[in-house]
Formats: structure tokens, sequence, C-alpha cells
């Protein structure tokens, strides 16, 4: 960990709501792409020229093509509701990170050059020309939005600030003030497959390497298998899971589940990622371009089922769009939902009793569990609402004796942001990332220090990341964050049900 | 006075509905490409609807998140209601069929009190705008100037409820001669009256053009209006399909 050149909040057990700092956070803001980052997604090089006729334009663009954009943007009464719901607010004190203040960045141009109050009446309804200014500020604060949801939560109208970031970052890439981070690995998925650039050779080679582990530690021949045609399942996982740590862990944890079930699997060299950042961007066109390459693999392979390996923004491109963006998919075994998440089918697998868990092998940890914002809030799993919260404990509860949840306003649909979800995963943002992990940090003091926790577990190749980076600025270990999966694995029993 | 009201009323109606029609096209005709539902959300459309009713009446998700500004808001909008509802005495002839829900004790009784709780819920907001930083932070002068508005309408009819009541019998002969495009009635002198009409007119002037386009963008926020199966059923709109060709 590099000294930081920023103050570390302190942490409380129950966060405080800060008194407002105005301008704390606006000089923060992420490398800006360059043309060989931008030109692949069909964005220009650079600024244009007519940066300012061509925002304009593409504001009317979107404002026509989502309803959500459309009605966000006038129904707001400025109540205050979501003023203290924002996890960067919380961490930052800066007013323009509360999510209203975040949208009004965007709202007082629409009102300007799109409503009647804001054309003739400006100084009434707080509307403003759009400037070079301006650009800077939306590029500052959009990116210091993780899209997490939560302000949507809260508000009387479910005003999502989320979709107004997509947008605002849309508008950016289309005058040319793309976000290398996001939009350098979009550009590596189209061409090599995954956010990493792993090829199909280096892949190949990291499986065998996990099957020799496996085989070393459990003296069992799990299999991990690639490119397998007339597979029936085939499973798509962040890029993450095959070499991060805590992810690859969970990794594992799949091959052991599908190896004791006698499920037949196969990962994709093409569509060798779950992750998905075309939504992060908010551009329609790249996220479905992405997800195209889950279909071909799907056909190209034969296989029946698509499982999702564990991620959250993944989990909500698959769930809640992949059938829009990819569909459909009748060639696909309609017994299961398509797609799935591979915890349904671990927890379908435990309850129907067809693999066994001991969790006193995870007799050393005391867990929590740290709901993802993007699970929670624009997912689903299993048939009934709310499901992601309780098939995930579930999962959980039967790998490990002892287990604790954090406090009821940090869970569940009210779970805050890790503070590296929606693009901002890069460390030229890392004040962000810290300072935004605040809320979650005091949720998981309390129960450190309460409860005895001594492990969190997530389910996003994010958060694992984000936290594995930020719990050492707060003096906790990086290796309490573990993977969900990597709980089956230690407590799954090889060979129980043959 | 009379012709100039009479203008007014015509013309501010007229706006109303029209400029809230227009909107309701423009969000109906606008698609929502992805489903975006906050969950966890209903799987079915008559859970939608519950979900709704819960919003609408009861203000749930701004319960969950402020009981301040949950408290004064709903009074504000509830007291609202009672007395509009008490207001349609000025406005329905006594052979109307529904004229005995209106002029009865219990209505009546209601909505004048319920100015009351308007005045409060107002107030509160109000307070709550000038006091809480966050809140101040993002308030444009149209946002205090919607309370003050809302607030000179109430205290006026308030005034005329309690204070120094007007002549009834010439303002409801005033108001059908409106509504029967009659005319011979004069709109009664009263100055509490004319600013309490005059407001209200001005209330509706602007609504298409306000953030009290809060009340038909409830009802197209996607985020609580879809239902959770994107597994289930494939949903796509027109312009993303043109994209698969
Ligand atoms: S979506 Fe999340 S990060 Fe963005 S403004 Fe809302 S609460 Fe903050
Ligand atoms: S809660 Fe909704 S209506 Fe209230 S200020 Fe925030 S975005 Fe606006």
């Amino acid at each position: 960990m590099a000294k930081p050149d920023f103050e570390i909040p302190e942490l409380k057990l129950d966060t405080e709501v800060p008194a407002l700092k105005e301008g704390t956070m606006a000089h923060s803001s992420p490398f800006i792409a360059k043309p060989e980052h931008q030109e692949p997604l069909g964005f220009p090089g650079e600024l244009v020229e007519d940066w300012h006729d061509r925002a304009i334009g593409k504001m009317g663009d979107l404002l026509g093509k989502y309803r959500g954009l459309q009605v966000y943007l006038d129904s707001c009464v400025k109540c205050g509701s979501c003023t203290d719901k924002c996890h960067y607010f919380l961490g930052t004190s800066d007013p323009k990170n509360m999510p209203v203040g975040r949208q009004d960045l965007l709202r007082k141009v629409y009102r300007r050059y799109f409503t009647f109050a804001g054309k003739y009446f400006p100084w009434l309804v707080g509307a403003e020309d759009l400037t070079r200014e301006t650009l800077d500020e939306w590029y500052s604060y959009y990116h210091q939005c993780s899209q997490c949801r939560r302000c949507s939560v809260f508000c009387p109208y479910g005003i999502d600030t989320a979709e107004i970031s997509m947008a605002a970052r849309e508008i950016l890439d289309d005058v040319g003030m793309g976000q290398k981070y996001c939009n350098e690995i979009i550009a590596k998925v189209f061409r090599i497959g995954n956010n990493l650039g792993l090829p199909e050779p280096a892949l190949a080679d990291t499986l065998e390497g996990l099957e020799e582990d496996v085989l070393e530690d459990d003296g069992v021949d799990v299999k991990y298998p690639l490119d397998v045609k007339g597979a029936d399942i085939l499973l798509v996982t962040p890029s993450a899971d095959f070499f991060a740590e805590p992810h690859v862990d969970g990794l594992i944890g799949y091959g052991k589940v599908f190896h004791e079930a006698g499920l037949s699997w196969t990962l994709s060299s093409h569509a060798s990622e779950a992750a998905n950042f075309g939504m992060f961007i908010g551009s329609y066109e790249n996220m479905r371009n992405v997800s195209m390459r889950i279909r071909e693999a799907a056909l190209d392979l034969g296989v029946k089922r698509i499982v999702f390996g564990e991620c959250g923004h993944a989990w909500r491109v698959a769930y809640s769009f992949l059938n829009t963006l990819a569909g459909p998919f009748d060639f696909l075994d309609p017994k299961y939902p398509v797609p799935q998440h591979i915890l349904e089918v671990t927890h379908d697998l435990i309850q129907r009793d067809a693999i066994k868990l001991d969790p006193s092998a995870n007799d050393d940890m005391i867990l929590t569990f740290h709901d993802s914002c993007n699970v929670a809030r624009a997912t689903r799993m299993g048939p009934k609402p709310g499901g992601q919260f309780t098939i995930p404990r579930e999962v959980i509860k039967a790998s490990v004796n002892r287990f604790v949840d954090m406090a009821p306003e940090t869970i569940h649909d009210s779970t805050y942001c890790c503070g590296g979800g929606g693009g901002l995963l890069t460390d030229d943002l890392m004040e962000l990332r810290v300072k935004g992990a605040v809320p979650r940090m005091d949720a998981l003091k309390r129960v450190i220090e309460e409860d005895g926790v001594t492990h969190m577990a997530a389910i996003c190749a994010i958060c694992k990341s984000q936290f594995t980076k930020v719990l050492p600025y707060y003096g906790m270990g990086m290796d309490m964050i573990v993977s969900v999966h990597q709980l089956v694995s230690n407590a799954i029993v090889l060979g129980a049900k043959k | 006075m009379t012709f100039l009201f009479a203008t007014l009323f015509y013309i501010s109606l007229g706006v109303l509905i029209v400029g809230v029609a227009l909107k309701i096209r423009q969000y109906w005709k606008t698609p929502a490409p992805l489903k975006i539902p906050t969950m966890p959300a209903p799987t079915t459309q008559a859970g939608v609807v519950f979900r709704m009713a819960r919003e609408v009446i009861l203000f749930e998700s701004l319960f969950r998140s402020t009981k301040w500004t949950w408290m004064f808001g709903w009074m504000f909008h509830f007291g609202l209601l009672l007395a509009f509802v008490r207001h349609l005495r000025y406005v329905m002839s006594p052979d109307f069929i529904l004229w005995p829900l209106i002029n009865n004790w219990l209505v009546q009784f209601a909505g004048q009190y319920a100015s009351l709780m308007i005045l409060f819920g107002l107030l509160g907001l109000l307070a709550r705008r000038i006091f809480v930083d966050r809140v101040r932070y993002i308030s444009a002068p149209s946002d205090y100037l919607m309370l003050i508005l809302l607030l000179v309408i109430t205290v006026s009819g308030i005034m005329m409820s309690f204070v120094t009541p007007i002549d009834i019998v010439s303002l409801k002969a005033f108001m059908m001669d409106l509504i029967t495009l009659d005319s011979g009635h004069e709109l009664p002198v009263s100055v509490p009256l004319v600013i309490h009409l005059g407001l209200v007119a001005l209330l509706a002037l602007i609504f298409p053009f306000s953030k009290l386009l809060h009340a038909p963008g409830l009802f197209f926020s996607p985020s609580r209006n879809q239902v959770d199966n994107p597994r289930e059923r494939r949903h796509i709109s027109d312009w993303a399909k043109k994209l698969e060709s």
C-alpha cells in the first residue's frame, strides 16, 4: 500500500451524515481515454470541435430513447430524501456527491435546452448553459457514482441516479471524453474475449494449474474444462476469477460443485468474461456487442444451460438484460431459467441433498456477508423476490457454523456499495474508493468488535478486488475477504455422493 | 373582474389539461428499452399495481427514507385531497348524483380542518428547505416560490373558512356559470377570494412546466412500474430491435 496523499477517514460504528463541504472532490477525475481506447467502441478519439452541439444533440437523442431518463429529469421535487443515501457523499461531504446534487449537474443543462421554464426563466429553476467547464464537472462527478442504485430505493419516485450517470457518460463518450479504464477494457473484450486480455493458451494453462492444485490439496481429479463442445453447462465468470485472490478460490469452488453433482460443464475462451463494462458507460450497443459473445459461445459449444459465476454488475446484465440484448435463448433447455446464477445451482443442489457440506471445515472463521449493490437492487435469484438476499445467506450458512449479519440499514436492498463499482475500480480513483468505502467499513467494524467477525464473504469480482485493496487503509487485513464459493469449496465433501 | 377571472380560468385549465396530456403522451411514447425495476420488485402486473398504490397512497419509499419529510409531505398531500373533495361543492349542481357524497357534514368538516393539516405540512417542508443544509443546497428559487405559492393559497383559504366568510352563494353561481358556459352572475368581491382563485389559476398554469410533473412522472417511473420477469419474457424496444438486423 503506497502512502496516500489524502486523509483517511476515521471509522465510526454508525455512519454519520456529514455537514456539507463544497468542492472537496472536485479534483477527482479518472484518466481520459486515448484515441486507441475510444475508436474500437465507435467513439471519437478526442474532444470534437462541435462538442457543444453534439452533446446537446446526444442528450436529445437519449431523452427520446430512454423513458427513465426523461421522467427522472422532470420529476425530482428536491425533497432531499436521497441526499444522505450515497456512500460517496457520506465519505467525502461533497454536496455534488449527493444523488440529487449529481443529477442536477445534468438536469440544469436539460432544463436550459429542453424545457420552457429553463429556456425563458433559467435563474428561476437553476438552469445553466452547457460550457466547457460543465463537461469537466460531468466528467469528474459522473465518475464518482458507482451506479449502485441506493438512492433510487429511497426516492419517492424511484429516480435512479445510475441511469443519469450512464446517460452522462454516454454523452461524454460521444463528444470524445471517454474514461480510459472502462473503454480500454471493453476494447480488450472485443479483441481477446475478456477484461484482462488473457488469450486462450493462458486460460488453458491457468485452468490446468487449478486442476493440479485441487488434486494435490484434496486428492480428487476435479476438471476445469475449456471450450468443450457438447458440454451441458456454459459457465461464464468474471475473468478475475482466473487468478485474482480470493476470486480464484471461488472458481475452484464452482468446479468442485459441478464435479460433485456430476454436471457436465465448460468455460469458453470466446466468452471468457462475465463482466460487461458496456453497462457502466451507458452504451446499449457496446453492452450488446459484449453480450453477443455469450450467445455465440453457447451456440458454438452447443450447451443446454448458461450459468454465471460470482459478479455483481455481470449478474445484472445477465439477469435483467441478457435476454433483451442477446436473446431469445430458445435453443437452450427450457427447464432452466436463462441464465442461472451459480448460487442458484449450488443452493438447489444443497436443497436436494445432492452435495454434502461439512461446515466445520470453516470453523476458523466467523462470517458476515456483503450484499453487492447490483445483485441486491437490480436482480433476483430464485423464484421469489428477495431470493438475492436469502439464497447467498443460505449457501453460506450451509458452509459455515458461525454467521452474523451487519446492521439492517446496511444490508439487503439498503446495502452500501463497496466503493469501487460502476467502472471506478481503477488506481487513478484511489481516494474516492477509500472514502466511498466508509459506510461499509463502519458496519464491518461494528460486527468485528461486537461479534468477533473475522471474514466478510462477497459475491462480486469488483467488491472482492475493491475490499482487498481498501481494507488495509483502515487497518484491516486484505485476506478478510472471501468468495462465497470459497466457503463452499472448503466445506464440500468430495466423493460423498458417489 | 368577473370577465377577467372567467378568462383566466378557461386559459389555465386549458393549459393544464393540454400540457399534462402532452407530457403523458411523451412519457408513453418514449420506450424503456431495458428492465430496470428497483429490486426486489413484484413478479406480476398485479404486484406492480399494489407497489404503485403503496407509493401513491402511503409514500412508502419516502417513509423508509426520512420520517420528517414523510410526515410533512404526507400531511400536505392528504390534506390537499380532503380539501379538494370539499371544494367540489362549489362546482357541483345539487341535482348531481354524487352531491350527497360531497355535501355532508363529515366531508365538509374534514375538508375544512384539512386546511390546517396542509398549512402545517407546508410549513414543515419549508422549514426543512431552509434549515437542513443538504436540502438548502439543492433548492432553486422556484422550489421556495412553489411552497410560498401553496402557502398563500392555503392561508387565503383558511381566512375565508375561519375568519371572514365570503358570499358562498354568489361564488357558486359564478362557478356554475363557468361550467355551463353561462354568464350573468358576478364574482363576489373579496380580497382573500381574489388571491385564492388567482393563485390557483397560476398553479394550474405552471403545472405542466414545473416539478409538479412528479405526479404523472411517478406512474411512468420504470424503477417502480416494471414487472420483474426478464428471464421469462423477452423485453425489447423498437429502436433496439433495429440493431438486430
Ligand atoms: S447510484 Fe449509488 S453511487 Fe450513484 S448517486 Fe446513487 S447512491 Fe450514489
Ligand atoms: S429523493 Fe428523488 S425527488 Fe427527492 S431530491 Fe432525491 S431525486 Fe429528487
